[in-house]
């Protein structure tokens, strides 16, 4: 696919996570939008799912680690026709089966019940060491919060994927800079993430996380990566795409009023 | 004197995971002490040490589940129930993940380790998680029973063994239904309800008051959730007294799962033999059962009492 195509494609997406979050009045869309472009690569690039594995395992899987990304990963399985899109004016509702955090029994395609942080690397890693034990080549990707890396079990799991050899195993870490208290700098500094992810034996790709084409060679670079897992830290702006979402921790779990929703929108649409 | 019920865990999964190509067993650097070393012997490129990390282990496992695998975790029952509860909670229960969470050195017979180390709130941390089914067997038969059974039951639990050595209750080829309670004797007007290593005190008890001419009725309640209502209905109907026995604090345990069935069918005086809301101290197990108020002593007084 060419960079053209994936951007339009990531427009769109970023334009339903809005919908999604205006609609439910309620949602996270920095760390959505920020991830966007992330997983229009990997999942028009690189995942072999489609409407009709997704109910199945026997494929490559994402566990969104960072749950609170839900309308992203809702908006990028519509954007597969894995979801309807209709569906996606359901999220957050009562009676929905797009739950605030994803649920793995109701949405073909949401590979893990993610939300509490800190908890899908170890999921990830075990689904890699599954796939090793079945002898299939199914690759297991994890898309990680850079404020999520405050959790220990973060690090546990980061040893135990080193320590087995999860070469399966890629790691993409969006690293926007900002979580719900602000700036991570400012709230407890889990920087340098690259050289941690290193010093745990990791391979560690630092890339810019809105270059589709560093982010196509990151992903490539993963999967030819042997013997250990690999990490992308992607610089991501959370918000991305929307001018006043951009760069503002406040607009981590918040819902845009009307004339702020008009603007987002329209600021995609002229993209 | 019967085998730990640790042990006949370690020895059943060994086999079961010889049998079975999809069981996978994960601990957490206690391997040699919840017995599931005995798996890594028979089928090494099944068994997952995970080191000191307990909250991992309980992930990793939710992924081999999710991956259609039968993961059996183990720890002791503090830091497998307690360090990762929340990940229990929602990596395995919420999802449905059929992951089976194994605590071993439960209860305060973990005895000379201490306070750190004497799980008494497991029972309650387990039951009180929708989808968590728990399970506490007496003996190593029922031990090797409940592993048979939960390895094909496709849902999570939580299985919560002993350290130290028991008398046997069942002979080795009894066949168990987990779904109901176990009547061991059928006497009339108290019924002591017992799970874990207190059947065995309160069997003594039992003894000891049919001496005196009084009998018991005493159930082995191995089922702690789903609980066999209907049964313990039956039992508190045509029963006055009722005394329940568990090593864990009397809050939150077979106690009060008890008490709930009993304000639903049957309200009776109900006396609960366990841990009064306080926490043990290093000692030989035996003491401490003494020291505490859990041995079969305590189980005839509290019957008298009434």
């Amino acid at each position: 696919m060419n960079n053209e195509e994936l951007k339009q494609h990531a427009n769109h997406i970023r334009i339903n996570i809005l919908k999604e979050v205006y609609n439910a009045q309620s949602g996270h869309p920095g760390g959505s939008l920020s991830a966007a472009d992330l997983l229009t690569v990997l999942y028009f690039e690189f995942m072999d799912i489609n409407k009709e594995n997704a109910a199945g395992i026997d494929r490559d899987r994402l566990v969104l680690s960072k749950g609170h990304a839900s309308p992203l990963l809702y908006a990028v399985l519509a954007e597969k026709g894995i979801l309807p899109e209709e569906q996606l004016m359901t999220f957050r509702i009562i009676g929905s089966k797009l739950q605030g955090h994803p649920n793995m029994n109701y949405v073909d395609g949401v590979d893990m019940s993610t939300g509490s942080l800190g908890q899908g690397l170890a999921a990830a890693d075990g689904m890699a060491i599954a796939n090793k034990l079945a002898g299939n080549s199914h690759r297991i990707y994890a898309l990680l919060g850079d404020g999520e890396c405050e959790e220990g079990e973060i690090w546990e799991a980061a040893m135990a994927a080193r320590h087995y050899g999860s070469d399966n195993l890629c790691a993409i870490l969006d690293h926007n800079g900002l979580q719900i208290d602000g700036k991570t700098a400012d709230v407890i500094g889990p920087d340098p993430l690259d050289e941690k992810f290193a010093a745990f034996g990791w391979h560690v790709i630092h890339i810019n996380g809105h270059d589709y084409d560093q982010i196509r060679s990151a992903l490539n670079e993963a999967k030819n990566t042997k013997g250990v897992p690999t990490v992308i830290v992607a610089d991501t702006v959370k918000g991305k795409g929307v001018s006043f979402m951009e760069n503002q921790a406040g607009w981590h779990g918040k819902a845009p009023n009307e004339e702020q929703f008009h603007q987002a929108i329209a600021e995609l649409e002229g993209k | 004197m019967g085998m730990a019920t640790r042990e006949a865990y370690g020895e059943e999964l060994a086999k079961l995971a010889a049998e079975n190509p999809k069981i996978v067993v994960l601990d957490a650097d206690l391997a040699g002490s919840t017995k599931t070393a005995l798996t890594k012997k028979a089928v090494p490129e099944r068994f997952f040490d995970m080191g000191i990390a307990e909250a991992d282990m309980i992930g990793h496992a939710a992924g081999l589940a999710a991956s259609g695998f039968i993961p059996f975790a183990s720890s002791f029952s503090m830091f497998c129930t307690g360090r990762a509860w929340e990940q229990i909670r929602n990596s395995v229960a919420y999802p449905h993940l059929n992951v089976k969470v194994v605590g071993t050195h439960s209860g305060i017979a973990v005895g000379e380790d201490g306070v750190s180390h004497q799980a008494i709130e497991d029972i309650a941390l387990m039951r009180v998680i929708s989808g968590m089914e728990v399970y506490v067997p007496c003996d190593g038969a029922e031990t090797k029973a409940v592993i048979d059974y939960v390895a094909g039951t496709g849902r999570p639990c939580y299985v919560r063994l002993g350290r130290s050595s028991v008398d046997d209750v069942y002979a080795p080829d009894t066949k168990f239904d987990f779904t109901k309670i176990n009547v061991l004797n059928k006497g009339e007007k108290t019924a002591i309800f017992a799970t874990g290593l207190e059947v065995q005190e309160a069997l003594k008890a039992c003894r000891s008051l049919q001496a005196e001419g009084i009998n018991p009725t005493v159930v082995d309640v191995c089922s702690i959730k789903p609980l066999d209502e209907e049964g313990i209905a039956e039992i508190l109907k045509t029963h006055e007294n009722i005394v329940t026995c568990e090593e864990h604090n009397v809050i939150g345990g077979l106690g009060s799962a008890i008490a709930d069935v009993a304000s639903k069918y049957m309200p009776r005086k109900i006396t609960r033999i366990g841990l009064n809301d306080r926490y043990a101290e290093s000692g030989e197990f035996k003491a401490l059962l003494k020291k505490y108020g859990l041995t079969d002593e305590a189980i005839v007084k509290a019957v008298k009492a009434f």
